[in-house]
């Protein structure tokens, strides 16, 4: 089960529609980080609102993309874990450290037009004070 | 107390119809004898219970009030053998008293010395004749025991009633997620934290982070007594949860009982955000989500 | 009510489909919302150490009752190599696999009983409960 990837403006926004197995989710973190560089992307969105279960490996895989896609410039939010997925993830010792997080894809993108914002005034700050 | 009363359901070797109406007879006697001395008895009745420092929440005009309405229904019952209307009055003079504070023990101690005071008045008037006292005495303790076994029960079963009515109460009232603002949830948490309720608690935290979409949470704690490893790491498995959904959860109130057993049992508190108190919490929150709060001025004329 | 579920794991699509059918199972059982999310949780965490330590094995799946409780009983069984040290294996941060050393210790703080038997090269049983108050 491939899972889309759309690409908006300076973003990548991967939508898990189903249940993924656990080559399903290797093969979405090599998308990702392949189209992280192709698009020159600067953030990326992964909606896992469709996943009623997420284990260690599913946490594993989300926290990978998100310091792999760092590596190559881009910040990665997860958004739509739903409540009771949380609890159980917080159950089994599951925090995503690191990784941020939004409560859905419009939550997702404010999120990241504000990183981009700072980011920009940091650049602009060390121009004019160097 | 046991040895000394006779066992009511002790099988009487004497014909049952003969034997119904002699009782009904010796109560009748009985009933005569209490009316007669119905003063002397109740205020005899009346100082023993503050001897005893039974119903020490009471006055001394509040004891011998009830003492005499007790008194009065007391000797009803024994007369006509019906229970209801003692019954209705102990329910109703346990739901005066449980509120203030009268334990069950104080309850059945008062009922247990009247029936003492009845029975040694009993004896003084019967101790020439002991074949008497003996047949009064059996005719006495069944409906004394009944008497007794009602005011108490009703007792209990008022306190048990108010108990279940608390926990409902206190059930509803354990949770309450407000909103405080547009995407600011307050949760105060109030009395003792078991595994059961720290997980519903946490359940509700995040079904109303979701439904209200709030960004951030102010979980205050000063209502909470103590806190053991097992309830600080369900509060931080909480706030763990709670930023999984994208809010970042305040903690505030913790007490320095609590701050000093944290430190000691070593949980490891330094992801959460805590601030003193809950209005420091709010303010914190506020500044999170972009609101700044400024004293109303005048309207300034415009020229 | 002891009619059980089996679900064979050889690959990574058996994982879901075992929690899923624990999920349904959970659910038929009148866990809440919650309790199937956990419960699925922690078959898929059994069910993947299965996959990467014994390559293959299989999943029983059955409801209980006991008393005023219901419950689902989950038994994982595997003819691998077995695990030396149950002891280890089930503490946190413990694995050999360069996972994240959640699947044993995790899926045990989920459920309310954890079993582990393991025989060295004859293979592993993990056995686990989750229970609920009837008209709770």
């Amino acid at each position: 089960m491939e899972v889309p990837i759309l690409k908006q403006g300076l973003y990548l926004i991967a939508s898990i529609q189903s249940a993924l197995t656990d080559a399903d989710l290797s093969a979405l973190r090599e998308a990702l980080i392949e189209r992280v560089g192709k698009y020159r992307a600067r953030g990326v969105i992964v909606d896992v609102t469709a996943l009623d279960v997420m284990d260690s490996f599913a946490v594993r895989t989300l926290r990978d993309i998100a310091h792999m896609a760092r590596l190559r410039g881009a910040e990665t939010v997860i958004v739509g874990i739903q409540p009771e997925v949380a609890f159980a993830m917080v159950q089994l010792g599951l925090t995503l450290k690191g990784v941020s997080t939004a409560l859905d894809l419009e939550e997702g993108l404010a999120y990241l037009d504000r990183q981009g914002q700072e980011r920009l005034e940091r650049v602009r700050g060390r121009v004019t004070r160097g | 107390m046991a040895a000394k009363g006779k066992d009511p359901q002790a099988p009487s070797p004497l014909d049952p119809q003969a034997q119904s109406e002699s009782t009904a007879a010796l109560l009748r006697e009985l009933v005569a004898h209490l009316r007669q001395n119905r003063t002397q008895l109740r205020e005899e009745w009346a100082r023993r219970i503050t001897r005893a420092q039974l119903l020490t929440a009471m006055t001394e005009e509040e004891i011998f009030a009830e003492a005499t309405s007790v008194y009065d229904n007391y000797v009803e019952a024994l007369e006509t053998g019906t229970f209801e209307a003692l019954q209705a009055y102990a329910r109703n003079l346990s739901e005066r008293i449980i509120p203030r504070g009268v334990e069950t023990h104080e309850v059945v101690g008062i009922v247990l010395l009247l029936r003492d005071v009845l029975a040694r008045s009993l004896f003084g008037k019967y101790h020439e004749d002991f074949d008497k006292l003996n047949r009064i005495l059996d005719a006495y303790e069944p409906a004394a025991n009944r008497v007794a076994n009602t005011v108490a029960v009703g007792f209990v079963q008022e306190r048990e009633r108010i108990i279940r009515q608390q926990q409902e109460a206190i059930r509803e009232l354990s949770t309450p997620v407000l909103q405080v603002r547009e995407r600011l949830l307050i949760l105060p948490i109030i009395g003792v934290i078991d595994p059961q309720r720290a997980r519903q608690l946490t359940e509700q935290l995040l079904r109303a982070i979701r439904t209200n979409r709030a960004k951030v949470v102010v979980i205050d704690i000063t209502g909470v007594a103590a806190m053991d490893s097992n309830v600080a790491n369900h509060l931080v498995q909480t706030v763990e949860a709670s930023r999984l959904l994208g809010a970042t959860v305040i903690v505030t109130g913790l007490s320095p009982e609590i701050a000093q057993t944290l430190v000691t049992i070593g949980v490891d508190l330094s992801e959460m955000a805590t601030v003193g108190d809950l209005q420091g919490g709010i303010e914190e929150a506020e500044r999170l989500l972009g609101y700044k709060v400024v004293p109303l001025e005048e309207p300034v004329p415009k020229p | 009510m002891a009619e059980e579920l089996l679900v064979p794991i050889t690959s990574d699509v058996d994982v879901v489909s075992a929690r899923q059918k624990g999920r349904e199972l959970a659910a038929e059982a009148g866990f809440s919302s919650g309790d199937q999310t956990v419960i699925a949780a922690a078959i898929s965490e059994i069910a993947r150490n299965i996959l990467m330590y014994a390559k293959r094995g299989e999943i029983a799946l059955r409801t209980v009752m006991n008393g005023d409780l219901d419950g689902v009983i989950i038994v994982a069984r595997d003819q691998g190599p077995g695990i030396p040290d149950v002891a280890r294996a089930l503490q946190d941060g413990y694995s050999t696999s360069g996972g994240l050393g959640l699947g044993l210790p995790g899926a045990r703080r989920l459920m309310d009983d954890f079993d582990v038997v393991s025989i060295p090269g004859k293979g592993t049983t993990v056995t686990m409960k989750k229970w609920r108050r009837r008209h709770a």
